[in-house]
């Protein structure tokens, strides 16, 4: 019965967007206001309908309902209750699901917040809106049906894949597709300023916390990702340069650097058709990503399967950039610049600089990753490119960034002079070079380590430097010190979240630089009671034990680790035998650290418990990455609170 | 637009031009497979070399942790050596990819092996759990 239901459901659901896709457009262009309605209670009926189609996809895999196919392939009568939940986006068919869920919250919210206060845009965001949802519901259709019946019905399901069994799972998959899904709505309200003319700052002055908010589920889905990576798949690294991986951090870099642009043109009045441009190239940047990643065009050579998914994908790509880059065409005219760049010196350059740094980022890493397709295509030849490429690439362009990211907040606008600069970054570039001179003096032999370091070290100084400066100017006028930096906080909200929030990716750039550096490892087999030493640590295998858990069996290590100092600690490396896999899944142990992390990977062990290969690693500074991860979404928190400075007045007065 | 802008963005695009050239070169990996290596080997040049791991070929040795088994497309069989324990999903009679060079030793040295997951439906089949529940009674057996 699900099945039928659900699949009815969708179908509802898709000719309904459709409609009020159409009667959106139609009534924005001949402003019959009773069309837009009508297209606004589509919009709330597809939201009714695919909301209801998760709820039932996850009573679905709670009620253990193999007669729908989805269900069978990701879940088993084992699988444990909160697994059963996360197997609903568990792979490609519920990922849509919750894809296209997401699209129609947002699209809800569009209409709750937006409907009055941006008349004019307002029914193309939500002709836009409803027909990228109509999209992800046609997939949910036709190339990847997810209510599709399994006949006959199997008593028991394949299972899970195991390594999706983790508390990551949950909160990865959310938060990547809200960032993801999240840039459907600037992107809309950029289409809808091109087809009204109305091409000046409204569109972005609405759109701001849209992006912030977008923004920051991406960052949040990409370090979650990386911590996944890190805990789960036991090779001891948090980020890969997997297809997977950039295409999610290629719209991150292009979505970068348009919160960024955004503030020259909301100051400057410059950058028109960059703001616009960049925009749509992150949200088909989003669509790009799931091209690569679902289609398994990029995994070509050692793919298995290919289904139509991908044409799919790449020809809503087309049509999108098709009509997108049309509608910049038509609306060129009016994209000129207003104002004009007078200086190389100048917080403009500095963020056009930013700007560009970030977009050759995407374009290196869009190169790299369909490289294999290019030079197939081109030569005949299957040659891929791997981390070393993206590494030498990209470190050059991301240390440039955290430069920028310590001039751009403080230079002056339009022409910095010289005062300006010497009261600005005087102190900032002494202590930064001063702390060279100390990390090298402290050992630090790697020049790029020595670099980075110095540079978020100067970086933090320009932040530190702004923040006491302003809390000087509030004491003198007679405040009080918590009350001056709550203040400052509070009214410059959005300033001072930034500054959270580049602080959090100093953090981050800290841990990837010492994990870079200083991680170190080895791989040694030990019989019992034998140990094996690795920087400062004592490693003693103390034996193996069994174990059966609800759907897999376990072979449980343990191992002591003792560094000198302070007493041991037992770690409990395992391997999980799932019946479903022909053969067995690691599972890591850690201790986590501040200064460094022991990470354990049981490797292979002789059958009667006597001896087992393991690799220990020593990973250094990686648990700033997370804290790091925090701090941005403190930072992001604070910019996106409501501004006190001002009361915002959106305007939706023509250009 | 100040010339002196547009010559910043050429300077720009020419490095990262250059970035990007240097990088290709220096980091190209050509995927082959067996028969395609077996014919013209580079001893020193990186590969990717994907094949069957080939029934009967796997020797893991742990107390020197070196690996050796044979990959192979049906057609030619590669000898592979590795140090390290063979990592998960990697079996005979399954699909594998090595990332590493040929030595001129006449053999391919692994650095990396990337072991396939299959995504096919499988039903839970018993004849590998029946060995997993005897090595499980062995484990317990021996470690109470």
């Amino acid at each position: 019965m699900i099945p039928e239901l659900g699949a009815g459901a969708l179908m509802v659901a898709l000719g309904l967007a459709v409609y009020g896709s159409a009667a959106a457009a139609i009534g924005g262009r001949t402003r019959r206001a009773a069309l837009v309605e009508s297209a606004q209670h589509a919009a709330l009926a597809v939201f009714t309908l695919v909301t209801g189609c998760l709820l039932l996809l996850a009573w679905a895999f709670l009620s253990f309902d193999f007669s729908v196919r989805y269900v069978a392939t990701n879940t088993n009568l084992g699988t444990p209750f909160y697994y059963r939940l996360t197997a609903v986006w568990g792979a490609l068919e519920g990922s849509i699901v919750l894809w296209a869920w997401m699209l129609s919250v947002y699209t809800l919210i569009v209409v709750v917040r937006h409907r009055t206060n941006a008349r004019e845009f307002y029914p193309w965001v939500l002709s836009v809106m409803l027909g990228v949802l109509a999209f992800f519901l046609l997939v949910m259709t036709v190339p990847a049906p997810v209510f599709e019946r399994l006949t006959p019905v199997p008593p028991n399901g394949r299972g899970l894949n195991p390594l999706l069994e983790d508390s990551g799972m949950i909160t990865h998959p959310l938060a990547l597709y809200l960032g993801f899904t999240g840039f459907t709505v600037p992107f809309a309200f950029a289409i809808a300023a091109l087809v009204t003319g109305r091409v000046g700052d409204a569109w972005i002055t609405t759109t701001r916390r849209w992006t912030i908010t977008a923004w920051y589920f991406l960052s949040l889905g990409l370090l979650i990702g990386g911590w996944w990576s890190y805990h789960v798949l036991g090779w001891g690294g948090y980020w890969a340069w997997d297809p997977v991986e950039n295409a999610a951090f290629m719209p991150w870099l292009t979505g970068t650097a348009f919160l960024h642009s955004v503030m020259i043109q909301e100051r400057r009045r410059m950058l028109r058709l960059w703001n616009l441009a960049l925009v749509i190239m992150t949200f088909a940047l989003t669509l790009f990503g799931t091209f690569l990643t679902r289609s398994g065009v990029i995994a070509s050579v050692h793919a298995f399967t290919q289904g139509s998914i991908g044409v799919f994908f790449l020809s809503f790509l087309a049509v999108v950039l098709v009509l997108a880059l049309g509608l910049l065409a038509w609306r060129w005219e009016t994209l000129g610049a207003q104002g004009e760049l007078d200086s190389v010196v100048s917080r403009e350059s500095a963020f056009l600089l930013n700007n560009v740094l970030l977009v050759a980022a995407a374009f290196t890493v869009f190169f790299g990753t369909v490289f294999p397709l290019l030079s197939e295509a081109m030569r005949g030849v299957k040659v891929s490119v791997g981390m070393p490429f993206f590494n030498q690439v990209n470190v050059p362009l991301f240390l440039g960034l955290i430069f920028l990211m310590g001039v751009g907040p403080l230079i002056a606008w339009r022409r910095a002079s010289l005062e300006n600069l010497r009261r600005n970054f005087l102190w900032p570039v002494a202590i930064g070079i001063a702390a060279a001179a100390v990390f090298r003096l402290l050992g630090v032999r790697s020049t790029l380590a020595v670099l980075t370091l110095a540079l978020t070290v100067f970086v933090a100084v320009t932040i530190a430097v702004d923040l006491v400066r302003a809390t000087r100017a509030r004491l003198r006028t007679g405040e009080r010190l918590p009350g001056a930096v709550g203040g400052l906080l509070l009214r410059h909200n959005r300033r001072y979240g930034g500054f959270v929030v580049h602080l959090g990716i100093l953090i981050v750039a800290i841990g990837v630089t010492g994990s870079q550096a200083w991680s170190v490892q080895t791989e040694t087999t030990l019989r019992r009671g034998e140990h094996t030493d690795l920087a400062g640590y004592r490693v003693r295998f103390d034996g193996l034990a069994a174990s059966e858990e609800s759907n897999h069996f376990k072979v449980t290590g343990t191992f002591t680790v003792a560094n000198g100092r302070a007493g041991g600690t037992v770690l409990h490396p395992a391997k999980k035998f799932y019946p479903q896999e022909q053969s067995p899944i690691a599972y890591v142990d850690y201790r986590l650290g501040l200064r460094e992390d022991v990470y354990l990977v049981l490797g292979d062990f002789a059958r009667d418990g006597s001896q087992a290969t393991v690799r220990l690693q020593v990973n250094r500074l990686v648990s700033w990455i997370w804290i790091g991860g925090v701090v941005l979404t403190l930072g992001a928190a604070l910019a996106l609170a409501p501004e006190r400075r001002r009361a915002v007045a959106v305007r939706s007065a023509p250009a | 637009m100040k010339p002196k802008f547009l010559v910043g963005g050429g300077v720009i695009a020419a490095a990262l031009a250059y970035m990007i050239y240097a990088g290709v070169t220096q980091s190209a990996v050509y995927f082959v497979t067996p028969s395609e290596l077996g014919g013209r080997p580079v001893a020193g040049k990186a590969y990717r070399l994907g094949g069957m791991v080939e029934r009967g070929s796997v020797k893991w040795e742990p107390a020197t942790l070196s690996l050796t088994f044979a990959l192979s497309d049906g057609k030619a069989s590669v000898p592979v050596h590795h140090k390290g324990a063979p990592p998960d999903l990697f079996g005979e009679g399954r699909g594998a990819v090595v990332e590493g060079a040929w030595s001129p030793e006449g053999y391919f040295r692994a650095s990396h092996i990337m072991a396939k997951h299959s995504e096919e439906y499988k039903a839970p089949h018993d004849t590998s759990q029946a060995g997993v529940k005897e090595m499980m009674r062995t484990l317990s057996g021996d470690s109470r």
